[in-house]
């Protein structure tokens, strides 16, 4: 019998979308775009809105023309799907873009020099921007994060490591009280910081039980992603440890949380970036200031958030203008934390 | 018997050696199955299923090569061979199940009564309702109960049905399930044992009619008792479609198939090695490495 | 000699020893020092239990049931400084409600729809991006909500709600008494809606990607197309957990606080009528009444920031439990 060639062939993806396919999709997209532009001429409706809707009802009808004769009913139903998942998606993504661009456009206006390395202390909120600034104010900000990072973060990653190390008898019950410490609502921790130290003790607006306020909403944050970082952590590193001789806590502090300090720091970040631009708490706790104060412990500081705040409240053009203009800043050390705890996170990822 | 048997012998003629010294029983029970009585097909089952030229390729690796087998209409082929050498990767190209994996390719025909399944255009929903596939593990939907299991693909395929419950106890029957699950039809699926999860996963693929029924080793998770229920059932089948069965155990392909595939890869993409009527393959195979696999050298 | 038996002698299985070990000092204190830190939620939530108690103490006694169903708000000082007050929060509670109910409603199909895209549609590349996207959204501030929502969603949502009225104004809760849209619980609910889309859709989607593959298989197999076996085999999973995670961002919406400020006028009536500027928040009340608060409010205030206390844990408890359920048993 002759020996049939063994074809040495091209791998093909035969079930990929083929010219014709893209150009049927093309065509349909394009149907709907005319007739959008048509029917919204027509009719009363205005805004870009309309466009956006009208759009993707118009495509799943043009579509579903082409789709029915193909492949029936089954086919449109299929195609309703992707064009309604699509549809979900594009308004997060246009929500999102929306928020970035104007707080941008509307922010940028105010920001010049002046603007990050002047105080309020001379210039008030109804003033045009040029003169004054936010210096006092970042400086607040940073204080009231350095100090929620040092109560928040040994008390989170102490529990994390609890919960993944020792994991004791009382492990559900601290795991249940981490949950429901993070629904605690912004408020409710201002009230308490106030109803619990102002009234109670001599302790008044400060820094200090700003950043304790904020502690209690960081602390859960923290716990969650040291808990998840922690777990990630090989059990044969410990085992190693213990095999050694070495004791538990050497084998934690020597080699457990060293293996997963840079996921450790990602906890941190995230939970600094969730805490940073809280109003609330601040608003029961730290009062306002329109200059510099380095004292911790004693008298009312600026923040970043509560001029956001006062600005919009203020109600002026020029007051509002405040508000974009700072809210852009703290927009912008936001996202520093974020693309850092990024990094750090995929870090981890790669020592793996 | 039909005559279509296609070898692939990848430049190894052997000489047609009179092997005397049959190796196994596993033989003795091929031939017992070949000479177990005519097979009368019931109705017309299409002309069957053909691979040609089969490639298949996991991103850049090549998995599959030049895999081409005609498997002739009403007949059960087993495909054996060790693990790893692309019998399950083959099976799911014959059901376009194969292009599920990001970053697959594949090159070749499968032809469906003689029309290429893979040509451009084809609806594969409906392709996928000629070729039905019953999977190693046991996986009906436990959301569903044993009733809406079995019509499921129906449903999912908006078929109009004008009896579903004649339809509902006729592919259990078929399945062999019927008499065990006739009471409780209501139940939830999740609470029937793996063999008879298995059978109702039969029954479900029947429902929507299929010509050909593709096997990926469908007894390796089951107990003996419901294989040899399940194999009962898989020769029953065979007189109104086409069966392809992968099997990693070699008394059941002997058991239940009229013809054997033996798959290999030596390293490389898999391939097949030879084909032919089960208890020739079992007793006299033609190559070497068939031989040295069926009885038990390696593998 | 003593007999010997002759049977073999029975060999009896031993106990179990015991394994035990000196603790060594050393371990000892760290384990002391960090289960007490661990303590330390359970430390806070009872203080804030207590402190938020004492202070709304008063208000709790003089009020009684009033507080709860209530619908007045008034303080009055006479001459000589003796506070009379009525503080109910029925108002406040139902506007809560009414405005975290939008939000769910309008949240949880967008972030379902964006969840399945994400898992079963969109390609390796597009995903990542859209992952970044949706985590971007949870890291903003709610400040930054309340100033957006304020500025560039409230024209358009005003619009929208003219429309409505126009169209569904026969409906009860969408007439309003006078034509003023801006500032009402559809705006409110419209920003919370937002905010509370990255939770949703991070749970939706964890759910949706551990869907066992050898059931999505299955589907297929039967000749499913995508939609059939999303709707056959996806949704029936993750039901549980899209549940779970809509109640967690109902918990969120609950305590929602400045950004609900920016864009409520808080009125002490239950409105149902939502595209009406009249609504209420419990959070966003505290801090409105705050500042001039006579010294009874400020115990009344206490006392309502325990009540949203109590709520919020109750709906994050019960969220957390049904995630839990059914994300591990993976029914």
């Amino acid at each position: 019998m002759t020996q049939t060639q063994t074809s040495a062939a091209t791998p093909t993806r035969p079930w990929a979308p083929t010219l014709k396919d893209r150009a049927l999709t093309v065509t349909s997209i394009l149907l709907a775009v005319i007739l959008d532009v048509l029917i919204v001429a027509v009719t009363p409706l205005k805004g870009k809105i309309p466009y956006f809707f009208l759009f993707f009802i118009l495509w799943f009808i043009v579509d579903s023309i082409f789709v029915y004769r193909a492949k029936g009913q089954k086919g449109v139903r299929d195609g309703l799907a992707a064009k309604v998942t699509l549809f979900g998606a594009v308004v997060v993504v246009m929500v999102v873009a929306s928020i970035l661009w104007e707080t941008i456009h509307r922010g940028l206006k105010g920001i010049n020099l002046e603007f990050f390395t002047g105080t309020l202390r001379n210039t008030s909120l109804f003033d045009p921007l040029g003169s004054g600034g936010i210096a006092h104010a970042i400086v607040g900000t940073l204080m009231l994060i350095a100090i929620a990072i040092i109560f928040a973060v040994p008390m989170g990653i102490l529990t994390a490591l609890y919960l993944t190390e020792i994991k004791g008898k009382a492990a559900g019950l601290i795991q249940f009280l981490v949950q429901a410490m993070s629904g605690v609502p912004s408020v409710v921790a201002g009230l308490f910081i106030y109803a619990a130290i102002i009234l109670n003790t001599p302790l008044r607006s400060s820094a200090f039980l700003g950043g304790l306020a904020l502690t209690i909403l960081m602390v859960p944050t923290v716990t969650r992603t040291s808990q998840e970082v922690l777990n990630l952590v090989p059990r044969d590193l410990r085992e190693a440890g213990l095999a050694m001789g070495a004791t538990q806590w050497k084998t934690v502090a020597l080699v457990v949380v060293p293996a997963a300090r840079s996921g450790l720091i990602t906890a941190t970040i995230l939970g600094v970036a969730r805490i940073a631009g809280e109003t609330a708490p601040l608003l029961f706790t730290v009062g306002v200031f329109d200059s510099y104060n380095f004292n911790p412990i004693k008298g009312d500081q600026g923040s970043l958030p509560t001029v956001v705040w006062r600005g919009l409240q203020g109600g002026t053009p020029e007051s509002i203008q405040w508000a974009w203009s700072t809210i852009l800043a703290l927009l912008i050390v936001v996202l520093i934390m974020f693309v850092i705890a990024r990094a750090f996170g995929t870090r981890q990822m790669k020592r793996k | 018997m039909s005559e279509n048997i296609t070898k692939n012998e990848n430049g190894t003629i052997m000489s047609d050696q009179d092997k005397t010294t049959t190796p196994s029983s596993l033989s003795d029970v091929a031939g017992a199955r070949a000479a177990g009585g005519s097979r009368v097909g019931t109705r017309a089952l299409g002309t069957g299923l053909e691979a040609r030229g089969v490639h298949a390729w996991f991103d850049k690796h090549h998995a599959l090569a030049d895999v081409s087998l005609d498997f002739s209409a009403g007949t059960v082929t087993a495909l054996i061979g060790p693990s790893g050498c692309g019998k399950s990767t083959f099976i799911r190209t014959l059901n376009r199940m194969h292009e599920f994996i990001p970053k697959t390719s594949m090159a070749g025909q499968v032809l469906l009564d003689g029309k290429d399944i893979y040509e451009s255009g084809i609806d594969v929903t409906k392709i996928r309702l000629q070729i039905g596939m019953v999977f190693q593990k046991p996986n009906p939907f436990p959301s569903m109960t044993i009733g809406e299991n079995v019509l499921s693909g129906i449903k999912l395929a908006q078929l109009k049905v004008s009896n579903q419950s004649e339809l509902m106890e006729e592919c259990l029957t078929r399945a062999g399930l019927w008499n065990e699950v006739k009471d409780r039809l209501g139940a939830h699926a999740g609470g029937l044992s793996g063999g008879q999860q298995q059978r109702l996963c039969i029954a479900r693929a029947l429902a929507v009619n299929p010509k050909v029924l593709l096997m990926d080793e469908p007894c390796s998770a089951l107990d003996p008792g419901s294989t040899l229920r399940i194999e009962e059932t898989i020769s029953e089948l065979s007189k109104t479609m086409t069966i392809v069965i992968v099997t990693h155990n070699m008394q059941q392909a002997a058991r239940v198939s009229d013809y054997t595939a033996f798959f290999l890869s030596d390293g490389g993409p898999g391939q097949m090695i030879e084909v032919g009527p089960t208890n020739e393959i079992f007793s006299r195979p033609k190559d070497t490495r068939t031989e040295n696999y069926v009885t038990g050298r390696f593998g | 000699m003593p007999p010997m038996s002759v049977d073999a002698p029975e060999k009896a299985i031993p106990q179990a020893r015991k394994i035990t070990t000196k603790p060594r000092v050393s371990d000892q204190i760290f384990r002391g020092v960090v289960t007490a830190f661990s303590f330390s939620a359970l430390v806070i939530l009872s203080l804030i239990s207590i402190f938020l108690l004492i202070q709304g103490f008063n208000t709790f006694k003089e009020q009684g049931f009033g507080f709860i169903t209530g619908f007045e708000w008034v303080t009055f000082v006479d001459e000589n400084g003796v506070e009379t007050a009525t503080f109910g929060l029925q108002a406040m509670l139902v506007g809560t409600l009414v405005i975290s109910m939008i939000a769910v409603l309008i949240a949880v199909p967008l972030s379902v729809f964006t969840a399945l895209f994400l898992t079963f549609y969109a390609p390796e590349g597009l995903k990542k991006y859209l992952v970044t996207v949706i985590d971007l959204m949870a890291a903003f501030p709610s400040i930054l909500y309340g100033l957006w929502g304020f500025f560039v969603l409230m024209p358009m949502a005003e619009y929208w709600a003219q429309l409505i009225n126009k169209w569904f104004g026969w409906i009860y809760i969408f007439d309003v008494p006078q034509p003023i849209f801006s500032r009402s619980p559809f705006i409110a609910g419209l920003v919370l809606t937002v905010m509370i889309i990255p939770i949703i859709t991070s749970v939706s989607r964890e759910v949706f990607s551990q869907t066992p593959l050898d059931r999505i298989q299955a589907a297929y197999a039967l000749g499913a197309t995508k939609w059939g076996m999303i709707r056959a085999v996806v949704l029936p999973f993750g039901a549980g957990g899209v549940v779970g995670g809509s109640m967690l961002g109902l918990g969120r919406a609950f305590g929602e606080t400045v950004a609900v400020f920016s864009v409520l006028n808080i009125v002490f009536r239950s409105n149902f009528q939502i595209l009406f500027t009249q609504g209420g928040n419990v959070a966003s009340m505290i801090i409105q009444k705050w500042g001039e608060a006579t010294p009874k409010e400020v115990g009344a205030l206490m006392a309502a920031g325990l009540v949203l206390f109590f709520l919020t844990l109750i709906v994050n408890f019960l969220a957390n439990q049904v995630v839990s359920r059914t994300v591990k048993s993976g029914r």
